[in-house]
């Protein structure tokens, strides 16, 4: 290590750096991002690799079968534009270490803010307690991973000042009330976030990590007649200020103004069943709810999922395929390695209409004696890692949407969605349908809006009859919540019929 | 840190703003400490201790506005969060609605305890809370063949704070909290229905912790092998589980942020009917030990108990500072502290033995609603009730409607308002309600 890496280690040593801690909404950094290699995430955090070993074995030391430590920096920035102008920003810092402890299927949770050897001693005794017997744990040698990069960054957050954001947030205000005269506000944010992860467990296992994301959303609201619509757009990605382009603000604010503006002439549909043609992209809310939740191996490792058991069994047509994928470069859903240390990966969930794997933690993983899917993830180094979704879509199928639009008598075709929800173990499901229309003999008529729609996972799966060559992965603003955390993630899907579910509509 | 020590940091870190450039400033700091359990079929599950800080700073600087929150609370990392802060707020665009709320409106000290700390929660000891969670669990535990998994949660918090406003205001609170609940799934051959019941308090020892797991697995058997009815107009109970749900949408249209920017159903219908005459809504901070109670809300104005609606008349709605002046309305907070709905004579029962026909709401799942017009849509579980009675278990139903019209089909309010709530809310029942279904 040469001097002039030592400085710039130093500067972005916590107690040493102003830079660090400053939140990157704030002025210029001075190029902080820390290099690729693990003594550098080291005295980031302010530990060393004996101080690990010796963190670890304290967690260790009431005869556990595994610990693991979780070190997190992250600092998150949001502008916002409210009355045509980017008048008022928050910024949030959060940094600790979260320390866990397995014996068994059995978990010990504790974490500090403060990284002092005390500290953390404290901690991993505290955690340690899940077990009860006195051990004595000999550290094993570490073993550095070096992940995959699946979000390689051109400019950091870090070096992109509040500056440089506003003329995008405001470049989609001035967008989006030039373009239609009906609209009476904007509102729009920019958040971005920029996490540094250390991990270390007692298999010696030293991982780090550089997670960057981005998201910009924008309202916009309209008024005609007295009547007044909303609509709200949003992009996320893993990703550096290089998301930022003029060309995404303009799509954006397109897109926003066409969506509110098709609102007027919308009406609530007829309540009751019907077919159901989900749209290429955001329907992928279908597989996360109907499917996705199900099939995450905490639920079936407790027998609580209604897929529990129907491992290896045929649940789909032939030609559905769906996968969770944490490897697509850039997606919100991406993730260089999971929040056990594990390698992330794609993960056929069903292959040819049968159910082929659960995603897995390290817990269930050795349950069920797999190799984990590398779906271990936490909210932040305040929370247990549990099973949860990355970036999860269905593969191409053999029809065409237009085949399928003409294929349905009397249904509903729908393309966006603000949110959904599922009941793990009875299997029922829902989406809330911001905009679609109704599908009458064939053909696309009346613009319908604000419906929820309720199925039943297994039976929805069964159902679904006919899927379109259309794949479209959604980069909107998807956060998932389980156990009360929050976790990003992407989906999609192509053009898919369902032979029907519950539109929650009007009686006649 | 002690509550003096807190207050030190907070005025040391607002000197140092106003000295570096800030014109006003606040502060809060905030820890909190909790400690979770979850048991599942006599088995320790996991174990969770909690303990966090923050430190929160809303900056007014040369009329332009920002806010920012850290967990690393060394005073020189302060300093510099603090500078670097105020320089950044400067690119911002100037907001000549943004200022601290005006002194006359904040809390000025003297209030009386509302008694929402329990002191003793503090050195409880973990087996304690164990046993606790055992003895819930125990009840429900291998009572039935079909249970596949019992599991039982504890939890506890335990949460001080302190706040400083560079005009004029300090004040400090604390507040403790002990919920309990236990969740049951069994086996049957449509599904593996669960449900669950919980018990809410501030102090340890009036946390009701019997009946617990008993009720979950009462709930969970009569679920099993749910059918949908036919979509139609009917009549629904709400069960008061679950009745604030469709509050919710209420109190976000009652938002100043919302009315300002147009999100609002309720817009300019100040003193004007929204619902049936037989709703009344208080908002009341000084229920004693209520978990929403307050002397004061998070911007220090000082607590007022006040109607929101007054037979069906929407009275005021929930106005921050900063949209006061935005709307040109008083502030009356823009939070809610405990909302309390009036009751009517019946119990759930006997609500239920008088319906002809319709369906008892016991659980929500998914569905939103559009905050400009009020147009909602919910997924819904719960039971067929003919003739008085409860006839099977139904699911994968909705209920659709507007706000602007639903609540004018309220036509009773049941006798069994929660306690231990901040929503505080009796069944409900509605007449002439859009389900969908078959």
């Amino acid at each position: 290590m040469n001097l002039k890496r030592r400085e710039f280690v130093k500067i972005s040593g916590i107690t040493a750096a102003g830079s660090l801690i400053i939140p990157p909404f704030l002025t210029s950094c001075k190029g902080i991002i820390l290099s690729d290699n693990a003594e550098s995430y080291l005295s980031h955090f302010e530990v060393t690799r004996a101080l690990l070993q010796k963190v670890i074995s304290a967690a260790m030391e009431k005869g556990a079968d595994y610990a693991d430590l979780y070190f997190e920096h992250t600092l998150e920035n949001y502008s916002s534009l409210e009355d045509g102008k980017v008048n008022s920003a928050y910024s949030n810092i959060g940094f600790g270490v979260g320390i866990r402890v397995l014996k068994g299927d059995q978990t010990g949770y504790a974490y500090s803010e403060s990284v002092t050897p005390d500290a953390m001693m404290k901690v991993a005794r505290t955690a340690a307690n899940i077990a009860d017997k006195s051990a004595r744990f000999s550290p094993v040698n570490i073993n550095e991973y070096i992940s995959p990069n699946y979000y390689p960054l051109k400019t950091s957050w870090e070096e992109t000042s509040v500056k440089d954001k506003i003329p995008y947030i405001q470049r989609m205000n001035d967008n989006i009330f030039a373009a239609d005269k009906k609209v009476i506000k904007v509102n729009a944010v920019l958040g971005d976030s920029t996490s540094y992860i250390l991990f270390y467990n007692s298999e010696g296992l030293l991982a780090y990590d550089y997670r960057p994301m981005v998201l910009l959303a924008g309202i916009c609201i309209m008024e005609k007649n007295g009547q007044i619509e909303n609509f709200f757009v949003g992009r996320s990605n893993r990703m550096g200020a290089e998301f930022l382009t003029n060309e995404l603000v303009d799509e954006l604010s397109k897109e926003v103004v066409a969506k509110t503006s098709q609102l007027f002439t919308a009406s609530k549909p007829k309540a009751g069943e019907m077919e159901v043609v989900m749209g290429a992209g955001e329907s992928g809310i279908l597989l996360h709810e109907a499917i996705g939740h199900a099939f995450e191996a905490d639920f079936n490792r407790k027998k609580t999922s209604i897929f529990c058991d129907k491992m290896g069994q045929k649940v789909a047509e032939d030609f559905v395929k769906i996968v969770d994928d944490g490897t697509l470069q850039g997606k919100r859903g991406a993730i260089n390695f999971d929040d056990e240390g594990n390698p992330t990966e794609k993960t056929v969930i069903v292959n040819n209409g049968v159910l082929s794997s659960y995603l897995h933690d390290r817990i269930s993983a050795k349950y069920y004696k797999v190799n984990s899917t590398g779906n271990g993830r936490r909210q932040d180094f305040r929370n247990i890692p549990i099973p949860r979704m990355r970036c999860t879509y269905m593969e191409n199928g053999p029809h065409k949407k237009e085949e399928i639009i003409a294929s349905v008598r009397n249904g509903v075709y729908v393309v966006s969605f603000s949110n959904g929800e599922v009941n793990i173990g009875q299997g029922d499901f829902t989406f809330f349908v911001k905009f679609g229309y109704l599908i009458e003999n064939g053909k696309l008529t009346k613009p319908v809006k604000d419906f929820n729609i309720i199925g039943n996972g297994p039976q929805a799966l069964a159902d679904m009859v006919m899927v379109a060559d259309d794949l479209v992965i959604d980069n909107g603003i998807w956060t998932c919540g389980k156990d009360g955390q929050g976790a990003p993630n992407s989906m999609g899907i192509p053009t898919v019929k369902i032979k029907k579910l519950t539109i929650g509509g009007i009686n006649a | 840190m002690n509550t003096n020590e807190k207050y030190d940091l907070a005025n040391q870190v607002i000197d140092h703003a106003l000295k570096n450039g800030a014109e006003q400033v606040s502060v809060t700091i905030y820890e909190n400490r909790s400690s979770n359990i979850e048991i599942r079929d006599q088995k320790i599950d996991s174990l969770k201790e909690s303990n966090r800080s923050s430190l929160s700073i809303s900056l007014y600087v040369d009329k332009k506005y920002s806010s920012h929150s850290t967990n690393r609370m060394k005073k020189e990392e302060l300093f510099r969060f603090v500078d670097e802060a105020i320089n950044a707020t400067r690119f911002l665009a100037e907001d000549e609605f943004r200022s601290l709320p005006d002194p006359g409106l904040y809390y000025k000290g003297g209030g009386v305890d509302l008694i929402t700390f329990d002191p003793k929660l503090d050195s409880v000891d973990p087996k304690t809370k164990i046993d606790i969670s055992n003895q819930a669990l125990n009840e429900a535990y291998k009572k039935d063949d079909r249970i596949i998994s019992v599991s039982s949660y504890y939890s506890d918090s335990i949460s001080n704070s302190v706040m400083v406003a560079s005009n004029g205001f300090k004040g400090d609170s604390g507040s403790t909290g002990v919920s309990l609940s236990v969740t049951v799934s069994l086996k049957s051959d449509t599904g593996r229905p669960n449900d669950y019941w919980n018990e809410n308090a501030l102090f340890l020892d009036k946390l009701k912790t019997t009946g617990i797991g008993e009720k979950a697995l009462k709930r969970t058997l009569s679920k099993i092998d749910p059918k949908k009815i036919v979509s139609g107009k009917y009549s629904v109970i709400v069960e008061n589980r679950v009745a604030g749900n469709l509050m919710y949408p209420v109190y976000g249209a009652l938002q100043g942020s919302s009315i300002y920017q147009k999100q609002s159903f309720l817009i300019g219908k100040e003193n004007k009917q929204i619902a049936s005459g037989l709703l009344t809504a208080y908002d009341d901070p000084f229920i004693l030990s209520g978990p929403g109670s307050r002397l004061f809300d998070d911007e220090g104005l000082a607590a007022v108990k006040r109607p929101i609606i007054e037979n069906g008349i929407l009275m005021s709605y929930y106005i921050d500072n900063y949209y006061g002046r935005k709307l040109g309305m008083k502030p009356t907070s823009g939070s809610s502290s405990n909302v309390v709905l009036n009751a009517g004579s019946r119990n759930l029962d006997e609500i239920i033995g008088s319906l002809k026909k319709g369906v008892l709401i016991t659980g929500f799942i998914g569905g939103n609603c559009n905050g400009s017009t009020g147009d909602f849509s919910y997924g819904i579980e719960g039971f067929f009730i003919q003739d008085g009675k409860i006839i099977h278990p139904v699911n994968e139903m909705n209920i659709t409607g507007n706000m602007n019209q639903f609540w004018f089909n309220l036509i009773e309010l049941g006798n069994d308002i929660r306690e231990n709530e901040t929503n505080r809310i009796p069944s409900l029942m509605f007449e002439k309600v859009d389900l969908s279904g078959i």
